[in-house]
Formats: structure tokens, C-alpha cells, sequence
């Protein structure tokens, strides 16, 4: 049986370093290569030796495929491609292609010049990785060799996110990367088609979580910020550069302009500058609102907006900071943080997920006093707030993609445990289908049961059909009769008359002939008559036929009779048919063996 | 999708094969009525199956109709009688009138029987409103985002240009067959007048396009089941594709519009084209003598020198396409030709529009300017002419522009036919001083006759067609390279053109010779349909025994349920009849009459005399008499009286005794292969 295999080495009962294998028709597929945000040490990469302990990655996989440009989900690529070892094709979309290498450089230079990591990827291997990179439109059937293809559809979740359908004969595999069913400020709601994959691997970050309408989320958000400008606080938000941010931005400068508000909006780094220029030469990835007007206004050049200096930080009054990375782990996010940490009139904002171990994730669950490098702690004032405006799928969406694209087999990754075992109830229950959730270095073995693909003679086709009546009727189904022939590659199904002549083979005529005595004071004629009419009223629905040359047909069994020399009641009757007629025959045989009744005239 | 079921004549059903039909118009050369050439292909694709239930005769027919590309040709209202209806100018006959334009050719088929129309690029689907709107027309139109959106700008353009100058009548006199019989040359023997229309209107234009569904180059789009479609890069323009339509066992590539120029549109996909059994070949380049680039160098010089020596410069053009080029060219060009003073105007309704979304489709693009794109920097550098405000655009000449404008200038503006638009306010402006220039850029109209009406003109005429569409000689190289059992293509394309009887370089030479089409000439394509896909479910693929008949190949016999939806057929095992209830009359079992289940197979090779004895013998038969005859041998089972006649290609057992004859049947079979 052919089984599709699933391990995570990333990303399995965990969020951060998604990385997951999958098996499917004898190719290896490696889905993302992420890092993990809450380590420093080995365990921040995906475990590659799972694959290196027997032979090089890149005789292993067939491809790699990148479902976006967050670090966790391709964080660890360079590592992978340059340091491990991958020369084979790496795929990914547009957009991620060309923001994946500034995201990578920044993390490298965080982890390298800030905190003098040695051993660690370079901007020349970062450089070498992309020139591996094939990138991948919407849609597009790329052919990854003979037998592998894959398609990308739009995820929604960040800017060219993308889920991935990879089909090997006719099995399949949907991969969802991160996704968002509901469109948000700046991006569309994932979407795909109902392609039956026998397995839908998904992420489960918001497993058990059902938000409420995103227009209420909004609208707190806003309110928060505004309160904090009106008591004069200062507000900070950190993001990643890319995706919440600008949807941040587009939420706060609408909000500006209508308000008419004057405390200063600014966004740190020049990444942003660029980033919103991503934003405007890919606006084809952005959502319908978007795309129509952007000749007109363009929705990514800000009026209120300004670039941050780090000087800044210590202006008096009120402002609103837009800061990376995200979840305060490192960089001017936090460094702003330190410096407004102690002011209770100041406020963060955290607008997305944190992963264990970081600043982010210590303070949503209420830690008040951080220790930070060195022995110093800091004692936190300012208002935390958490808002979760990560485009991640919550179980609503989650179970409506389930619906979408209807699999045979769910896969949980991208979660924490406990939710996701109770995700895994919710769906087993609801769809009736077989949930898994392996953990890191755990394997998941599928068994799929693919039709056998096979070319039909068109002749022998149209007879059948031809058989069921003009149009096919579900209720009467036909049945057919035929040779399949297996030849090499080839699986041809043709009437058993084209198989002889295509085989070059001579057909072998099995006859049968036999005599029945049956007394029948009769004359020859008559006593076949006699024959024909009993045996019409025995087979209803056959083809009998009394010719004049003194036979009866029965189909194509030829019965014929004669006196015998002796006595002239005694008759000898001659059955014979071929032995695709055998049924019939022996049966016909054995019926007048037994005689003819007397009422027949 | 849903599978659409028709009945159709028996007498015209096409059974087992693909049926091709291809109108063209033929190109006129003719001073005032300019057709362009234009394409419009009809392709059914008949997986039809014929039932046969005498007297009755029934056709069941799963059809699939496949509309490509049109191209919409405006009719140079050409000035015309009656009194207001013709004009003469410089000796030549105008008909003066709202422009209108000739359509693809709806006579010859109902179009409301069309599944699908395939748009190859934003040129080609200009006449889509007088499809879609008015013929009954209910099916998909399938388009990449590039096309659509840059044909919707186009259109939009359009409908803007006709609603500046409204002209309530239009001309019906001189269509007159009475009057046009004394019309002078091309309007005399334009085609069709009747059946010319006037533009249509926007909302016409919004209600078409909302019929696109929209495309991704390879993406693979399934039809009714029975076929697959398939947009390829043709590396011509934004988003233009060549379209491969396929099932399982052939395949057709409809070439129209290629290029092989290393221009902004991402490069053709040529290796997809291979394995084609028919490929339909349109859209070579109409200038098949000018070479682009030598073209792109005489317009730079000819503009600078227009400009040095004080004048102004007016490029016809479309909105979208070359201008890019042209655009691209210049901002190279501006600084060393020490230009960089002079202004650029770009104008057009959708001139803006056009410049924005030229930036945005980094996925259709070609190498060079996606990787400006990862930078992120706009792919075109006219992004940067117009932050440096070296090039402005304007909506039209009124507002903004007249207040702006400054001479010496350069101006490119529509419409190429110089009918309409606001090409035509510079046509009056500048054609009086021979100081200025206007160069031709765009291939689709002959710049005699598009300059017809403004003779005598002072101004200087340079013809710089660019068209960058595929020459005879490239496509010689593709054909070789692609190799399609069959080449389908317009009957101009087989012999050179008239002016150029000699130049045998400037035809499609192959072997074998392509099919020519002419405009409404319907053609059978050379398909032997004998295979179809069929899933076997693998509940009986497992039930099946293979038996190995030669090496290497294997035969089994496979009785099964077949089911038919969608055009997709599928194989099951026969559900094993429910068990016999347990009937009152036992009896009456026996009699009843076998149901034929499975057929028994047809058998094939040789029982051997040696082995079949010995097989006899080793079931107790051993007096056994052979006789040997003509064709084989004759065995008498004397204590059994049965005879078994074996020949080479035949078994006759005669035999009275029912146990006897089927354990006899059963050790022939051993030595029989079941097929």
C-alpha cells in the first residue's frame, strides 16, 4: 500500500523552527526551515542530522518549499542550504523571495555583530541561499520533476504568504503555512480549492481560540492608543517590519486623519521605508480594497507616519512608536521598551503571538520585574496590553479551510500540545476524518489508497456506455468487460478482441458439443418446435430463434434434432456452443436432459 | 464547473475528434477602410459518445467550445456621399462618421453555444463586449490578471475617446450596395459594412470583464473534465499567453502573439509547446522586414534631431505595450543625446493608470526587472523619468496640460489610427510646420493611409514600425525545436506577400506542409482519438490477477462497474449479488436460467498433444486413440466414447456426459491463456 509520511522536525507540537518532511511517492518535500525566536542555542535550528545520520540533504529531498518570509518558517535556510549542505531547488513566492533575504540579514546581524555569535551564517551565504531560490507563482503547476508538481494558493497571512498543494501521481498534500481566512486592512482571506488532499497539514497557533470580529479588536486598539496620546503617555508597539505593521499603520493613519490628531506616529528602522515599498510594487498580494484604488491613493504612503531616530526615545510628550522586532526579544523594540518600561503613563502594545521565552511572551503573562542581562532587573509600570492581531487562522477558520479543501487525513503542527488536542477532538468529531499531531522527530504514517490511472480504448468505452442507455444513470450502473494490458509504464484496458489482435496472439476456439435423448413421439420438426417453445417460456429476456434450416439459436448455442435409427420416438438432440457460452449451454443441456413437459403443443 | 449536456444532430456529431474551425480576415491594404488582421478560432472538443438503440438513433454529445482571442479592428470611418456622409481630401474619398469597427465573424455559429473564450493578450480581446453582451453568450472567459486589467484600461480608453466626440448619426447611406458599387477603391470592397458597430460603452465594458476568471501562467484549468487548458508566456506583452489545450492524449497549442525579443514581459515558454499533435499558429509579426531594434535606433535619432533643430516630436501609440520600450530607450538616451531639458508628455484618459500598473506585475516580467523589484525599486525606470519630471502625463490636452505645455516637445498620445483622440488636436497643430515630426510606431495601421485625411501635411512622416512578434524565421526555429506533428495557420502565412512575390523567405516552409485556414473556412483537425483516462478504484485494482503472456507484458481480465460523471470515468469491482434467501422452492433454483455476470474470457494458444495426454492420463483416462489429421489430432476416449478434436487454433470436445465434459473443459483451459 502506498503510504505518505509526515515528520516534523520543526514546528511539531510547538510554534517557531517549522520545518516539516513529507514522503509521498517516493520524493522527499522539506516544508519550511525556520528558526526558533526562544532559543540561542541548537536547539534554535531545525534538527537536520534526522536526514545528514544517512547521506547528504541534498540526494534526500527533492525540493524545499518556503510557505512565507517570517523567520520561523525560514529562518534556518541559509544554515540549512549553505552550512549543512542543499544544492537542490528551493521554491517560494515572489514577495518572500525578495523580503526573505533583508529579514535573514537583519537576524544576522542581531545574532553576529550585536551579540557576537560566531559560527553563523554570512551575507554572502544568505546571498548564495537565494540564488537556489525558483520563485513560485499563484496558481502556477510548477513541475518539479517528472512526477512531483506543486501549486501555490494565496494564504493571506503576511505579504505572499502562500499554502502549498504537491501532488505526486494521485496523491497529494495541502501545506498551510501560516494563514488568515478572514481579510484584514491590507491582505485578502486564504483560499483553495476543494482538491481532496490525503493529508491537509495545518498550523493551529489559535487552535482554541474563536476571536471576536476584527472590527472590534480595531476599535479597542484604537481606543487604547488614543487614551494613552490623551494623558500624554507614549506608546510603543513592536512588530515585525512586514505584515501586522502595516496593517497597524493603515488602522492608525486613517484613524489620525479623522481624529485630526497631532502626537507624532513613527516607525523605527529604514526597514520600513522598504518595507512599504514591497508593499506597493507587490500590490497584486494585497486585498481587493487595496488593488482598486491604488492608482488613485496608494494606501502604503503615509502622511503621519515619519521614520524614527533613536533620539527620539527621550522627546517629551506623547507619541506612538512602531518598533522591531515583534516580540521584544532583541533590537530597538526592546532597547525602547527599557527606556519606557518604568513610566506607568506609557503603554506597550503586543500585537501578536510570543513565543516562550521572550521579553513579549514574559510580560503577557504578568511578570513585573524582568531580569536582564547582566544581574540588573527591570521593573516594568507601563500598561501592557495584548491585542491579538496575528493573521493566524483561529479554530473557526481552521475547520472552514478543513471544508474548503476537503482531506482524508488532518495534520496538526504549528501549536501548542494542549490546544491542539483539543482541535484534534473538534475535527475527528465534526468531519469524521483522522487527525494527527506528531511531535518534533515523530513520524506520521498515512496509507492512501490511489485509484490506478489507465487509458481506455475509446471503442471499448463507447460500447459500454452505449450499453447503459443514452445517458448514464447513477442508480443502473454498467458493467463492463475487458483486458488490461501491462506493458512497461503502460496500463491499457481494451476488448478482449483488440488484447488478441495487440498481442499478436491467435484466438483459441473451445467448442463443446453434446447429445441429449429425449423421448418425444413426434416428428423432427415438430419435436423442435416443441423445443423452441418451451424453451421461449423457460428464458425470458434471450435471444431464441427458429430457423428454417431445422435449428433452434439460443443466443449462440445451436440446437438441432434427429431420430434415432431405432426408434423414432427416441430423438437425438445436438447442443453446441463455445465456451464464452458455457454457462448457458450447461445450463440448456441439463434442462432438456430432464425432458419436455407434456402441455406444450 | 458543471458539465454541459447537449444534444446535437447525429448527422453533425463529431464523433472522435477534434474539430478546429478558424475565421480570419484577410488583411486589406487599402487607403482608407484599414482592417488589421485579425484572428478569431472556433475549437469543440467532442468527447461524445454514440448510442446506437436501433430504430432510434441518439447522440450524447459532452461538448466543450473554445472561443480564442479577438482582435478588434476600427473601421476608419472612411468619409463618405450623400452629402455629409463623404468627404474628399487630396483625392481621396472619406466617409465622415462615428468610427465603428468590424467584428470576428459571428455568422457562422451560435454563440451562445461557446463554453469558453481563451484571450491571448490585452490587444486581443477588444471586440470581448460585442461578444459577451449581445449573442446569448454564457460562458467563462479565462485571462491572466496583466491581460485583464490592462485590457480593461484600453477599453477604457476607448469608450473615452468616442464619448469626446459625439456624433449623433452614423453614416448608413454609403453602405448602400447601389451606392458603394461607385465608391472609389477601399470602400468599395470593404467587407461586412453592415455588420460594423459603434463602440460599445462602459458598462458594457464592466459587465464583459466581469466574465473573466483570471489565470496564472502553467496553471492547469480544468473544462468540463474533458480537457484541460493552459496559459504560456509568449513573451510579447504584459500577461500574453499561448494557450495549450489538452487531454490525456493530445494536445493543441494555440501560438498567437510571441515573442523571442528580450523585451519587459516575462520570456516565451517554448519547451511547454513541445508534443503537440496540432499547433495553431498565429499573430507573426506584420512587419516581417523591419527588424525592432534597428527600428528602436532610427526612432531616438529621428526624434533628437527633430528636437535639436527646434521642432516637436509626436509618437501615435498605444497606451500600453512598446511605450514601455520606447520609454525605457529614452531614459537611456535622454542624457547623451543631451535631451535631458526637453519634456516628455505622455498623454492618454488612462496614461496614469497605465504607467502605475506597469510597475506592479513583477511575476510577468522578465528576469532583469524582477530582480529590480527584490531591491525594491519599480521595474520600469519611467518611475524615475517622472519623479524627475522628465516626463509628465496628462488625462487629455484640456486642463492641466494647456497651461503646462511647453515646445520643443515630445508627445505620445493616441489613438495610432489618428481617427480619434487627442492625437488628432496635434495633427492640426504641428502638421503645418515642417520643423515637426511625427513617427509611426505601432505596426497595426499603414501610415499612408492613417494620414490620408490631413494631406497636405509639412510635417516630416517616419514609419518606425516595431513589432516584436515573431518573424518567419524565428518561427522556422521554434517549429524545429517544438515539433508538432501538425501546423495549423493562416493561408498567408504559406505563401509570401503579394508585393514581395520573390521573397520565399518571408513564408512558413515546413514539411509537412502547415493547413492553411481562411476567414470562415472550417477545418478537421488530423486526430485519431483511440484512448481515453480511466481510474481503476483500488479495491479492484487489487482484485485483479495479472498473468504474464510474453515477457515483460501481462494481461488481466477485468469485468467491472463503469461510472461516467463528468466526463471522468471511473472502474469498480461488481458488488457480490446478495446471498440467495433461502427460497421456499430449492427446486425451482436449477431451473432458473444463468445470469450472465461476466462473460467468459476469449482464450488464446495451443493445447500441446504430449502434455494433454499425460494430463489425461494423470485423471484416469488412459485409453486413449489419437488420430492424426489435417490440422491437428483427434483423440478418442474409448472407455469415456468422447472425442476431443485439438487444433492449433480450436478445442471441440464432444461429450455426452455433463461431470466428464467440464472436468475435460477444465484441463483444456490449463493449457489456454484467458484474455
Amino acid at each position: 500500500m502506498p503510504e505518505i509520511k509526515v515528520t516534523p522536525l520543526g514546528a511539531g507540537q510547538d510554534v517557531g523552527r517549522s520545518c516539516i518532511l513529507v514522503s509521498i511517492g517516493g520524493k522527499n518535500i522539506m516544508l519550511d526551515c525556520g528558526m526558533h525566536m526562544g532559543y540561542n542555542d541548537d536547539r534554535r535550528f531545525p534538527d537536520f542530522s534526522y536526514i545528514t545520520q544517512n547521506g547528504r540533504l541534498t540526494d534526500f529531498l527533492d525540493c524545499v518549499i518556503i510557505s512565507h518570509f517570517h523567520l520561523d518558517h525560514c529562518g534556518a535556510l541559509p544554515y540549512m542550504s549553505e552550512m549543512v549542505g542543499y544544492d537542490g531547488p528551493i521554491y517560494m513566492t515572489h514577495p518572500t523571495k525578495a523580503i526573505c533575504p533583508i529579514l535573514l540579514e537583519d537576524f544576522r546581524k542581531i545574532t553576529v555583530d550585536k551579540k557576537g555569535e560566531t559560527n553563523f551564517f554570512t551575507s554572502q551565504m544568505i546571498k548564495d541561499c537565494m540564488k537556489k531560490v525558483i520563485p513560485l507563482n499563484l496558481h502556477q503547476t510548477v513541475q518539479v520533476d517528472d512526477e512531483l508538481e506543486i501549486k501555490a494558493y494565496y494564504a493571506g497571512h503576511v505579504l505572499g504568504a502562500a499554502m502549498v498543494h504537491i501532488k505526486v501521481g494521485s496523491e497529494s498534500v495541502v501545506y498551510t503555512g501560516d494563514y488568515n481566512m478572514t481579510p484584514d486592512r491590507h491582505l485578502g482571506a486564504a483560499w483553495i480549492d476543494k482538491c481532496r488532499p490525503d493529508i491537509l497539514i495545518s498550523e493551529s497557533t489559535y487552535a482554541t481560540t474563536i476571536r471576536d470580529s476584527k472590527r472590534c479588536r480595531e476599535r479597542d486598539f484604537l481606543k487604547k492608543v488614543h487614551e494613552s496620546i490623551e494623558r500624554g503617555g507614549k506608546v510603543l508597539i513592536p512588530v515585525f517590519a512586514l505584515g501586522r505593521a502595516q496593517e497597524l499603520c493603515i488602522l492608525l493613519e486613517t484613524f489620525w486623519e479623522r481624529m485630526n490628531l497631532k502626537a507624532p506616529i513613527y516607525f523605527s528602522t529604514g526597514l520600513t521605508e522598504k518595507a512599504n515599498h514591497y508593499y506597493k510594487l507587490f500590490i497584486t498580494w494585497t486585498n481587493q480594497k487595496i488593488r482598486k484604488t491604488f492608482v488613485q491613493r496608494n494606501m502604503f504612503e503615509f502622511k503621519h507616519i515619519k521614520a524614527f531616530d533613536r533620539s527620539y526615545a527621550d522627546n517629551p510628550g506623547p507619541m506612538v512608536v512602531f518598533a522591531t522586532p515583534g516580540m521584544l526579544h532583541a533590537g530597538q523594540s526592546l532597547q525602547i521598551f527599557k527606556k519606557w518600561a518604568g513610566n506607568e503613563k506609557n503603554m506597550v502594545i503586543m500585537p501578536g503571538y510570543c513565543v516562550q521565552g521572550t521579553i513579549g511572551h514574559k510580560i503577557l503573562n504578568g511578570q513585573r520585574k524582568l531580569e536582564m542581562e547582566g544581574r540588573a532587573t527591570l521593573d516594568v509600570k507601563l500598561q501592557v496590553e495584548y491585542m491579538s492581531f496575528s493573521a493566524h487562522a483561529d479554530a473557526k477558520g481552521i475547520m472552514q479551510l478543513i471544508r474548503m479543501a476537503e482531506p482524508r487525513n488532518m495534520l496538526l503542527v504549528h501549536g501548542e500540545a494542549v490546544k491542539m488536542e483539543f482541535l484534534k477532538g473538534k475535527i475527528e468529531q465534526e468531519f469524521s476524518i483522522d487527525c494527527y499531531m506528531p511531535a518534533n522527530g515523530e513520524t506520521t504514517t498515512v496509507t492512501t489508497n490511489p485509484s490506478v490511472p489507465v487509458d481506455i480504448s475509446l471503442n471499448l468505452l463507447k460500447r459500454e456506455m452505449a450499453l447503459g442507455g443514452p445517458l448514464p444513470d447513477p442508480k443502473k450502473p454498467r458493467t463492463m468487460h475487458g483486458t488490461l494490458i501491462m506493458k512497461e509504464n503502460s496500463l491499457k484496458l481494451v476488448s478482449s478482441e483488440q488484447a488478441l489482435k495487440e498481442l499478436g496472439l491467435n484466438e483459441h476456439q473451445l467448442r463443446f458439443t453434446c447429445h441429449v435423448q429425449l423421448q418425444d413421439p413426434h416428428s423432427d420438426a415438430d419435436t423442435l418446435h416443441r423445443i423452441y417453445t418451451h424453451l421461449k417460456s423457460v428464458l425470458k429476456g434471450y435471444t431464441i430463434q427458429h430457423l428454417p434450416d431445422g435449428t433452434v439459436i439460443v443466443e449462440s448455442i445451436v440446437i438441432k434434432v434427429s431420430s434415432s435409427a431405432e426408434d423414432s420416438n427416441t430423438k437425438v438432440l445436438l447442443l453446441s456452443w463455445s465456451y464464452q457460452d458455457e454457462d448457458l449451454g450447461s445450463f440448456l443441456s441439463s434442462l432438456l436432459k430432464k425432458g419436455l413437459p407434456s402441455g406444450i403443443c | 464547473m458543471h458539465t454541459k449536456k447537449r444534444k446535437h444532430n447525429p448527422l453533425v456529431s463529431r464523433l472522435s475528434c477534434f474539430t478546429v474551425s478558424l475565421y480570419s480576415y484577410t488583411h486589406l491594404h487599402t487607403p482608407v477602410v484599414l482592417t488589421v488582421h485579425s484572428l478569431l478560432a472556433v475549437l469543440s472538443v467532442g468527447s461524445s459518445y454514440i448510442t446506437l438503440q436501433c430504430p432510434q438513433v441518439q447522440v450524447h454529445h459532452y461538448h466543450v467550445g473554445l472561443w480564442i482571442g479577438h482582435h478588434l479592428c476600427p473601421q476608419l470611418p472612411a468619409p463618405a456621399f450623400g452629402a455629409q456622409e463623404l468627404k474628399e481630401c487630396a483625392g481621396r474619398v472619406f466617409v465622415d462618421a462615428q468610427p465603428e469597427f468590424c467584428l470576428p465573424e459571428r455568422e457562422l455559429l451560435d454563440l451562445s453555444t461557446i463554453d469558453v473564450i481563451l484571450i491571448s493578450n490585452y490587444h486581443c480581446m477588444m471586440a470581448l463586449p460585442y461578444i459577451t453582451e449581445h449573442t446569448g453568450f454564457t460562458g467563462t472567459v479565462y485571462a491572466t490578471e496583466p491581460t485583464l486589467q490592462i485590457g480593461r484600461l484600453l477599453m477604457e480608453e476607448l469608450v473615452n475617446f468616442m464619448e469626446r466626440v459625439p456624433k449623433a448619426q452614423s453614416a448608413t447611406s454609403w453602405k448602400n450596395k447601389e451606392i458603394r458599387r461607385m465608391l472609389p477603391g477601399p470602400l468599395k470592397d470593404a467587407v461586412d459594412v453592415w455588420m460594423w458597430k459603434r463602440c460599445y460603452s462602459m458598462q458594457e465594458v464592466n459587465s464583459a470583464l466581469s466574465k473573466v476568471q483570471l489565470v496564472g501562467y502553467s496553471q492547469k484549468v480544468e473544462l468540463f473534465g474533458a480537457v484541460q487548458v493552459s496559459p504560456l508566456s509568449s513573451g510579447y506583452s504584459l500577461g500574453s499567453s499561448n494557450w495549450i489545450i489538452q487531454s490525456h492524449h493530445e494536445k493543441v497549442s494555440y501560438v498567437s502573439g510571441s515573442s523571442l525579443l528580450t523585451t519587459h514581459p516575462q520570456p516565451m515558454d517554448q519547451s511547454s509547446l513541445k508534443n503537440s499533435d496540432v499547433l495553431i499558429l498565429t499573430g507573426l509579426t506584420q512587419m516581417p522586414t523591419a527588424n525592432p531594434d534597428g527600428m528602436l535606433g532610427e526612432f531616438c535619432s529621428n526624434l533628437a534631431m527633430t528636437i535639436r533643430a527646434g521642432g516637436n516630436v509626436l509618437v501615435p501609440c498605444y497606451s500600453s505595450g512598446v511605450i514601455y520600450d520606447l520609454l525605457e530607450c529614452l531614459y537611456q538616451f535622454i542624457e547623451s543625446a543631451n535631451l535631458g531639458t526637453t519634456p516628455f508628455y505622455f498623454i492618454s484618459p488612462i496614461a496614469n493608470s497605465s504607467l502605475e500598473f506597469s510597475q506592479i506585475f513583477a511575476e510577468w516580467l522578465c528576469h532583469n526587472k524582477q530582480t529590480k523589484v527584490y531591491l525594491p525599486e519599480p521595474p520600469f525606470p519611467h518611475a524615475e523619468l517622472i519623479q524627475t519630471n522628465k516626463l509628465k502625463h496628462y488625462p487629455s490636452i484640456h486642463g492641466d496640460f494647456s497651461s503646462e505645455f511647453r515646445q520643443p516637445c515630445v508627445v505620445f498620445t493616441g489613438h495610432p489610427s489618428l481617427r480619434f483622440g487627442d492625437v488628432v488636436h496635434f495633427m492640426e497643430l504641428w502638421g503645418k510646420s515642417s520643423l515637426n515630426t511625427i513617427i509611426f510606431t505601432e505596426p497595426d495601421f499603414s501610415y499612408l493611409d492613417a494620414l490620408a485625411p490631413y494631406q497636405p501635411l509639412a510635417m516630416k512622416c517616419v514609419y518606425c514600425p516595431i513589432d516584436t512578434r515573431l518573424n518567419f524565421h524565428q518561427v522556422s526555429k521554434l517549429l524545429k525545436e517544438v515539433q508538432p506533428l501538425h501546423v495549423v495557420c493562416p493561408e498567408q502565412y504559406t505563401q509570401p506577400p503579394l508585393t514581395q512575390s520573390h521573397r520565399s523567405d518571408l513564408m512558413l516552409e515546413l514539411q509537412p506542409p502547415p493547413m492553411p485556414y481562411r476567414r470562415c473556412s472550417v477545418l478537421n483537425l488530423p486526430f485519431r482519438r483511440r484512448y481515453e483516462r480511466i481510474y481503476i478504484l483500488p479495491e479492484l485494482a487489487n482484485s485483479l490477477v495479472p498473468s504474464e503472456i510474453k515477457p515483460g507484458v501481462s494481461v488481466a481480465t477485468v469485468s467491472a462497474l463503469l461510472h461516467s460523471k463528468d466526463n471522468k470515468h471511473t472502474l469498480q469491482s461488481v458488488p457480490k449479488p446478495p446471498p440467495m434467501p433461502p427460497s421456499k422452492k430449492r427446486k425451482r433454483v436449477i431451473e432458473e436460467p444463468p445470469v450472465a455476470l461476466a462473460p467468459k474470457p476469449m482464450l488464446s494458444g495451443a493445447v500441446a498433444l504430449e502434455a494433454f495426454l499425460a494430463t489425461l492420463q494423470k485423471h484416469g483416462i488412459t485409453e486413449v486413440k489419437v488420430e492424426e489429421t489435417a490440422d491437428g489430432h483427434i483423440l478418442h476416449l474409448q472407455a469415456e466414447d468422447t472425442l476431443i478434436q485439438l487444433e492449433e487454433d480450436g478445442t471441440h470436445i464432444v461429450c455426452d456426459s455433463e461431470p466428464l465434459r467440464t472436468t475435460l473443459r477444465d484441463l483444456v483451459l490449463r493449457f489456454l491463456q484467458k484474455l
